[in-house]
């Protein structure tokens, strides 16, 4: 039994007068003791409201929240308000990407830090101090006791994001919830933060629910991966399963898609045409299509499922994936060929002139061929 | 001969204080004695963190912020000379794409308006007809619809608005374009369109670009040069093929091994030099070399005391290292225990754990021991 275990959660926000909006149709996941999951994904595709929703820092007006999360045997989102705040600081933590925006810039780093302590472990004066301190200390802030009188904009990007991690281990939490953590912060800072966040999985076998867009983050850290695209996961797998065969088209176009460090150079990119914009409601059928390059007219016959096409493990909600391609090929600086991925040599091609958002030169035709299938669709529906 | 040479260009900001007599109390060292040249099309990439002074350096090229000394040399004229009108006429051939797409488009003007703008201003064009043209020629070219002229910024996309500043870059002809962060606001598969426009328009306009990012991979894909910078000043400069395979400079490896990469593989087997501490404020800049607060391989002489220059070392390769080539043969050791190096999924304090001592704002992080990240993943 998983410690942590998402089924189908729902989040929607509705507004009079509006259309309702799905942020997070239907994710499902599990997280492990001493585990990392990551979540990753674009802007827009559900990642941080699903991190909200788990901490129940979703506002209760306006958003109707659905399915289940078991966090040890309790549903998180059926929780009442008094319960959800004896968890959270204590089971349950949080670590925000914004550090400076998540502090009390008019309140000392100190206060901030004891409060926790306070309310949840109950120690008072002195002893809060000093174990404070020592929270301090443990995160590799250097001369704690006087970092614990200073204000927040007294301390760099990167301290202040290792305190935030100071208050978020105080009580030794099962879960650690990072959403975007180290995204504000340069490289090399970053690299300290990600080592320290390992550390911690490590030592006291905290799962770690890793919230990032950023794809060479999640190879250094997380053992499994979830692909999310327009509020549902696209692909799950293990960390080395993915990165060597992105199998669903996104998942695959984004790797391809990221110019790498180390990668040969003189290669033009392979974007995924298009923007989050270009998409169908799930109901109709892959809210990818639009920008995929391998779509059928089966794409179009109603939210595809998970299945498992390439190992057993290795989920892939696509009907038409993508079969060869990924890191390993890209390490061998070979790129795939033009007929295994249909997609490779056209993105290469013509991709500077195609726009995103509603601007589509190339390929109109096809666009409209999914617009219309797509309203057909639900026409046959209705 | 170069398109564009910066001979010891200093840009200093003046740190004020005192309601009365407004006293200069100090100064902000963001561009402190750079000199770099650019030649005509290829593309010049200055990586390095924030308040490094990539930025700075990049307006004061454009004179959008004052040049305290030095020479912006612009084919064959210094910039940072000219009468305000004169550097005004300049700007056609000097343009700017900045970071933040929505910020620099003014949000009650439509694109015919903005882009038709700097082409009034230098006189490019008869009459509207003219410009309008034009302009739609460009927005074709960088993927907009010609529908686009009418609307407004808050109507696009992300990944649009940024072609809408380059295409306000390009309305004017211009030989260089300063692209300053250009995709680091886009998301990942918006960034590679946007990357593969500005080559393909390198290609086919010749246009000289010098690119301004913290992103070492997006800045080594699409540069010929690259530069790294560190608290105001270039610390090394080479090809960017060279740069990856050869970093001599202790800051330029330690920012690439820092810098994740996209595949489990090599996440777990790289070396990683983990710096500690915090860049030193350029107001207040360690004597001698400004990095040895940080330094890994800092040695007990002349990386205090002497300010190291940038050196050839043959193929194009400079580094302001008093030690880079002891560095590479490794005749020197990462001793120092200001840093650590971590070897894939471990972690191995440099030195024992509680001789960590260091020096200036560093400090040793995490000296405890961890189990091997990897095998959980295995």
């Amino acid at each position: 039994m998983a410690l942590l275990s998402v089924d189908e959660l729902t989040v929607t926000f509705t507004q009079r007068g509006r259309r309702d909006v799905k942020a997070v149709s239907g994710v499902s996941f599990d997280v492990d003791q001493g585990q990392v999951v990551g979540l990753v994904g674009e802007s827009g595709c559900g990642k941080s409201v699903t991190s909200l929703a788990l901490m129940g820092l979703l506002p209760s007006r306006g958003v109707k929240v659905g399915g289940r999360a078991d966090f040890d045997g309790t549903d998180l989102l059926t929780l009442s308000g008094r319960r959800m705040r004896d968890l959270r600081g204590s089971q349950l933590a949080m670590i925000f990407q914004d550090p400076l925006s998540s502090l009390n810039p008019v309140v000392p780093i100190g206060v901030q830090v004891t409060e926790i302590l306070t309310r949840h472990r109950r120690l008072k004066g002195e002893a809060a101090r000093k174990e404070a301190a020592s929270l301090l200390d443990r995160v590799g802030i250097p001369d704690p006791d006087r970092r614990l009188k200073e204000y927040p904009h007294q301390l760099s990007g990167g301290m202040r994001q290792r305190a935030l991690i100071a208050m978020a281990v105080a009580c030794a939490p099962r879960l650690l919830i990072a959403d975007e953590p180290t995204t504000a912060l340069d490289v090399t800072i970053q690299a300290q933060i990600l080592e320290l966040l390992k550390e911690l999985v490590d030592q006291e076998g905290t799962a770690l629910l890793m919230i990032t867009h950023d794809l060479g983050v999640v190879a250094g850290l997380c053992d499994q991966v979830n692909v999310l695209y327009a509020g549902k996961v696209v692909e799950s797998a293990a960390r080395r399963e993915l990165f060597e065969a992105p199998t669903h088209p996104y998942a695959n176009g984004l790797l391809g898609s990221i110019p790498r460090l180390d990668a040969p150079r003189g290669e033009p990119l392979r974007p995924v045409r298009g923007s989050i914009n270009d998409t169908i409601a799930w109901e109709d059928g892959c809210a990818f299509a639009p920008r995929c390059d391998h779509y059928t007219l089966e794409c179009l016959q109603g939210t595809p499922v998970l299945g498992e096409p390439r190992k057993p493990g290795h989920q892939v909600r696509c009907v038409n994936p993508v079969l060869s391609g990924g890191a390993a090929e890209l390490r061998r600086s070979v790129l795939p060929e033009p007929d295994e991925v249909p997609g490779a040599d056209a993105a290469a091609d013509g991709t500077g002139p195609e726009g995103d958002g509603p601007v589509e030169k190339a390929d109109p035709a096809e666009k409209d061929a999914v617009e219309t299938a797509g309203t057909a669709e639900k026409e046959a529906g209705a | 001969m170069s398109l564009l040479q910066l001979n010891g260009v200093k840009v200093h900001f003046p740190v004020r204080r005192g309601i009365l007599f407004d006293r200069t109390v100090g100064h902000v060292y963001a561009v402190d004695g750079v000199s770099l040249s650019v030649e005509p099309g290829q593309t010049y990439g200055l990586v390095g963190e924030s308040g490094c002074g990539k930025t700075t350096l990049g307006r004061a090229v454009l004179r959008l912020v004052d040049v305290t000394d030095g020479e912006v040399v612009f084919d064959g004229t210094d910039l940072a000379k000219l009468p305000d009108e004169e550097m005004r006429r300049f700007r056609r051939r000097l343009q700017m794409v900045f970071q933040d797409p929505l910020g620099s488009l003014n949000p009650r003007q439509n694109i015919e308006s903005i882009l038709s703008e700097g082409m009034e201003a230098h006189g490019i064009g008869a009459n509207q007809a003219e410009r309008r043209e034009r302009i739609r020629g460009i927005l074709a070219r960088v993927g907009l619809p010609a529908n686009a002229l009418s609307r407004y910024p808050h109507e696009f996309s992300g990944g649009q608005r940024q072609r809408i500043g380059i295409a306000r870059a390009l309305v004017l002809e211009p030989d260089v374009i300063i692209c300053d962060e250009p995709v680091s606001a886009l998301d990942v598969s918006i960034q590679a369109q946007v990357i593969n426009l500005l080559e393909e328009l390198q290609q086919e306009m010749g246009l000289t670009y010098v690119v301004i990012a913290h992103d070492l991979a997006v800045v080594r894909h699409i540069s010929d040069v690259v530069g790294v910078m560190y608290l105001g000043s270039l610390v090394e400069e080479a090809p960017s093929d060279t740069l990856y395979a050869e970093p001599r400079h202790p800051y330029t490896r330690a920012l690439m091994s820092a810098v994740p990469v996209p595949d489990p593989e090599v996440e777990d087997n790289r070396e990683r030099i983990l710096l500690t501490g915090d860049l030193p404020s350029p107001a207040n800049p360690p004597a001698g070399c400004r990095f040895h607060t940080r330094c890994p391989w800092k040695q007990e002489t002349r990386c205090a005391t002497d300010r190291p220059e940038l050196r050839d070392l043959g193929g194009g390769h400079r580094v302001a290292c008093h030690w880079a080539e002891e560095i590479a043969d490794g005749r020197i050791s990462p001793t120092h225990n200001a840093a650590q190096v971590v070897h894939g999924g471990h972690t191995e304090p440099a030195e024992p754990a509680g001789s960590a001592e260091s020096t200036g704002a560093a400090a040793a992080v995490n000296t405890g021991k961890t189990e091997k990240a990897a095998t959980a993943a295995e």
